[in-house]
């Protein structure tokens, strides 16, 4: 039996380290540790809460609307205040946009190295890839010179003898199994996908000044004045603007990101039936509308059965700390509602430099957070899931279709390879809906409606000496909940359990592993030396933390350390 | 693999970007935005070009540490050049946790070979603050500490630029009561050159010009009292505001989404922290130029100044004393936080330093 260390696991954002076991080709028992600390619920005690999305959205940069949105929705959730119709639909464009760049980044510039080898790209056939990619969809960038020129690109790249960024990685790892002109495609669009993300999310620079990290979130509303009249409001220019971006990011989802999943999903079939994990899914629900509404339903499914959709109730969260660097003031037996949560960090892991931590005890800078004591899986997979299961018209049909183009069944929605799908699928049905919002909000402004802030309770005199909260929001990597409780004006407390701490969470007072854990167990890995395996299914979580791989043996030795030339 | 089969002599930007179709015409635009961008007249676009033409692509090393990629996440979205363009043609980054392909000991080995093969020739980018606290427990990858890591690779680098304000000054993790120990570059490494370029995050446009003044002019730029660029710092948002006119006219947006608000008014009684907030937002914007936070309706958080977070809040709340009419303040004169013969001493130190090599880590590194 060997172990596997992954510490920086990379391609994700944070820092993040796997620890597996390895036993016949197989893992059979996995830890996830996150390794970076800030501290952030802290310093927010005793600051102004109408600031808390500022400082909030710096716990993410990837993720920065995300965490705005939740903070917001917590203050405005302990205070009552209920958003005007144009804020609400302002701020579902922006969450709209921001799940479709996100999850197209996560394609292809942070998983698709995974499935897919640049070196082998440059034995294409630039005429096999047009017809490949043609056959796919009518893409504009489809002709034979246009992959030439990429493939000449690389290969000018490659003949520097600089690799940069793509230097000394798995290329040609048997696991590895796209014909070169697939590789091709993949890669140039990898290079496309760059350019596009850039230029759609200027969608958020227009609505919220720039991303990342947008700066025009009000507690009550958004701080981008509308006004026809006036160029320095939301007019009809910019409105114009967004449309054609929105059109843009649903063009390349449809006919670029859809068609690429597909092909790719096709060659590693296998790994429909790899990475299943806890089987226990949570969503938090998004996009609602004037009345409350949410677009995307929410729900817990339990066991992978999709027969039953559970209510959701924010009383059953709760976050351990029995595996996690940090203390609780009347012990770590018992889990903590967000409400009553603590972050008194107590570090007991090993001084560094080090080469193991101590799985068997606290392992992690991640708290456990559990659904009435459940481990829950979280992100487009729960999303999909869950809408699927409740008869969500437009997650159906999409959910049908990839399946039947892979000829799979629903079961194989339960893998490495589901989440992964999932995410696509969750992308372009966002991407299909976002513009219905845009349009609204047209309609909303030409009937005059240019209110976009409730100004009521702006001013902290007007508030309850105390209140609490709790925003929810289905980030990119799903449920994402913020609680606050505030005292005289002020933060009392302050606790963020997001999609990663779910995901990554270590294990609980039960010994009940998190879902990177869990899925994990099973995966087969052909080379410990290059356990390209363990990436695929990690990154299919899209996780928000980093990693290097050492392999030692149980005993904590090191048993083979990897030769680069 | 493929490194052995194409191993070849070394090819210049210049030529890079002409032998993948880039035409001379859009190369010399590339040229001219970044004069602009460094705040160089005109004149200086063909100097500019004869530089990239010339040199090679040098290497460049990013480190992650109590970050939140929001850096990164900036430099996947610039545009002049684009992020494709940095990575393939300009520059050889051969470590960047978030984009590279390679993960563990090969991931770690390719950084050890940067740092070997180029030492005190390469950049280092870092993004994030240090922890100092309880021997740096609070942020390690491949099992090393951040401050081990820092004083290893941004203490053999030709210069090493601190992207955001975390790098700079220690941002959001330094804010009271700093559970971390949380610290900045200069303040973890004395011993190593550093160009901060604050800002949350930092502004990619400011980014690229930085590396490119240094292929033309082959030393760092010019800094302010807090080592950050003149060319990029050198001014109050105040006074190069949009909406400047309508302080001075006494016009201000009173309540969100009110008349003077959709009318573009001064911010100022919103909170707005331009006027003691030196950067170049309302020139440079962001993504592209499409916008910058006065622009959109809010004020500015002050985010690129030291300790803004503990400084410049709550964000709502109007500043006490603003300095006067009149463009004539400079960082230095006002006085943020540090003594201005330091400042001045640290500026032209840092000038003189820029092509120092083979800095050994300094012992005086604060602990705790």
């Amino acid at each position: 039996m060997a172990k596997i260390v992954v510490d920086p696991i990379t391609r994700i954002e944070g820092h993040l380290r796997i620890e597996a076991e390895i036993d016949n080709g197989r893992i059979t028992d996995a830890w996830s540790s996150s390794t970076m600390f800030r501290g952030i619920e802290k310093i927010l005690k005793g600051r102004d809460p109408r600031d808390a999305w500022f400082w909030t959205q710096r716990f993410c940069g990837v993720c920065t609307t995300v965490h705005s949105i939740a903070s917001i929705r917590a203050v405005e959730d302990a205070l009552k205040i209920k958003i005007p119709p144009n804020a609400q639909l302002i701020r579902n464009i922006i969450i709209g946009i921001q799940n479709v760049q996100d999850h197209v980044i996560h394609f292809y510039h942070l998983h698709a190295l995974d499935w897919v080898d640049v070196t082998s790209a440059l034995k294409a056939d630039p005429a096999g890839t047009s017809a490949l990619a043609a056959s796919l969809s009518d893409w504009p960038n489809n002709s034979p010179t246009y992959f030439k020129s990429v493939q000449d690109r690389l290969k000018s790249f490659v003949a520097s003898g600089r690799l940069g960024p793509f230097a000394n990685a798995y290329w040609g790892h048997p696991a590895y199994k796209l014909p070169p002109e697939a590789n091709l495609m993949a890669t140039a669009h990898y290079l496309e996908a760059l350019e596009w993300q850039k230029d759609v999310i200027r969608i958020h620079a227009i609505l919220g000044s720039k991303n990342p990290h947008p700066q025009t979130f009000l507690v009550g509303g958004m701080a981008i004045p509308i006004d026809p009249d006036s160029q320095n409001a939301l007019n009809a220019d910019k409105l114009m603007e967004i449309k054609r971006l929105l059109k843009k990011a649903q063009d390349f989802v449809e006919k670029v990101y859809i068609p690429d999943l597909l092909a790719v999903a096709s060659f590693y079939k296998d790994w429909a039936a790899i990475g299943g994990g806890v089987g226990n899914f949570l969503c938090y629900g998004e996009f609602p509308d004037a009345a409350g509404n949410q677009w995307l339903p929410q729900g817990a499914i339990l066991g992978k059965d999709i027969s039953k959709v559970l209510p959701v109730d924010q009383k059953k969260v709760a976050e351990y700390v029995d595996h996690s660097w940090f203390e609780y003031k009347n012990g770590p037996e018992k889990g903590l509602h967000p409400w009553e949560g603590e972050s008194e960090a107590r570090y007991s892991g090993p001084k560094p430099p080090y080469e193991h931590l101590d799985t068997d005890k606290k392992y992690s800078w991640v708290k456990a957070p559990r659904y009435d004591e459940k481990a829950m899986e979280v992100g487009p997979l729960a999303r999909v899931l869950v809408a699927y299961a409740s008869g969500h018209k437009e997650a159906k049909g999409a959910v049908d279709m990839v399946l039947n183009k892979l000829g799979v069944g629903p079961e194989a929605l339960f893998s490495t390879l589901g989440r992964t799908g999932a995410r696509g699928i969750d992308c372009l049905l966002i991407a299909r809906q976002t513009p219905a919002w845009l349009d609204e909000l047209i309609a909303n402004i030409a009937k005059g409606d240019y209110r976009i802030h409730a100004n009521e309770k702006w001013d902290p005199g007007e508030w309850p000496a105390e209140a609490s909260g709790y925003g929810w929001h289905e980030a990119p990597r799903g449920a994402l909940g913020h609680w606050i409780r505030i005292k005289d004006q002020k933060i009392l407390n302050y606790q963020a359990v997001v999609p990663s701490t779910w995901n990554a969470s270590p294990r609980d007072a039960k010994g009940q592993r998190g879902p990177y854990e869990a899925s994990l167990v099973g995966t087969p890995v052909a080379d410990p030396a290059k356990p390209l395996e363990i990436l695929r299914t990690v990154h299919s979580f899209d996780p928000c933390l980093a990693c290097a791989v050492h392999v030692t043996d149980a005993a904590g030795n090191e048993v083979i350390r990897v030769k680069v030339s | 693999m493929i490194e052995r089969d194409y191993i070849g002599r070394e090819y210049s930007v210049g030529e890079i970007l002409r032998e993948r179709g880039v035409s001379r015409r859009d190369f010399l635009k590339f040229c001219s935005a970044m004069t602009a961008a460094m705040a160089l007249p005109a004149t200086f676009a063909p100097k500019v070009a004869q530089a990239l033409d010339e040199v090679k692509r040098p290497p460049l090393v990013w480190l992650e540490f109590q970050d939140c990629a929001g850096d990164t996440e900036a430099l996947l979205r610039s545009a002049n050049p684009t992020v494709g363009e940095i990575v393939l043609d300009i520059l050889s980054v051969d470590y960047h946790e978030t984009i590279m392909a390679a993960a563990g000991h090969q991931a770690e080995a390719a950084l050890e070979k940067t740092i070997a093969d180029y030492r005190g020739k390469y950049l280092c980018v870092v993004e994030g603050s240090i922890p100092m606290k309880d021997g740096g427990v609070y942020g390690c990858v491949g099992g090393k500490s951040h401050l081990d890591r820092a004083r290893q690779v941004c203490g053999g680098a030709l210069a090493t630029i601190a992207v955001g304000t975390c790098a700079s000054f220690g941002g959001i993790p330094a804010a009271v009561p700093n559970p971390t120990g949380a610290v900045g570059v200069k303040e973890a490494v004395p011993g190593a050159t550093v160009i901060n370029l604050p800002g949350c995050p930092v502004n990619a446009d400011n980014l690229t010009a930085t590396v490119v003044h240094y292929l033309v002019f082959g030393k760092i730029p010019a800094l302010d009292g807090h080592g950050r660029p003149l060319f990029a710092y050198g001014k109050r948002i105040h006074d190069n505001c949009e909406r400047r006119p309508h302080f001075d006219a006494g016009q201000y947006v009173e309540h969100w989404g009110d008349d003077g608000h959709r009318k573009g008014f001064c911010l100022y009684r919103m909170g707005c922290k331009g006027p003691a907030t030196f950067h170049n937002c309302p020139t440079q914007r962001y993504n592209e130029k499409t916008g910058w936070p006065v622009g959109s309706g809010h004020g500015c958080a002050g985010c690129s100044e030291p300790a803004f977070w503990d400084t410049m809040g709550p964000l709502y709340k109007r500043l006490p004393h603003v300095p006067g009419f009149g463009i004539e303040h400079t960082v230095d004169k006002i006085g943020i936080g540090l003594a201005a013969g330091a400042a001045a001493a640290f500026a032209v130190h840092g000038a003189l330093n820029a092509i120092r090599r083979d800095k050994e880590p300094s012992d005086e590194t604060r602990e705790g």
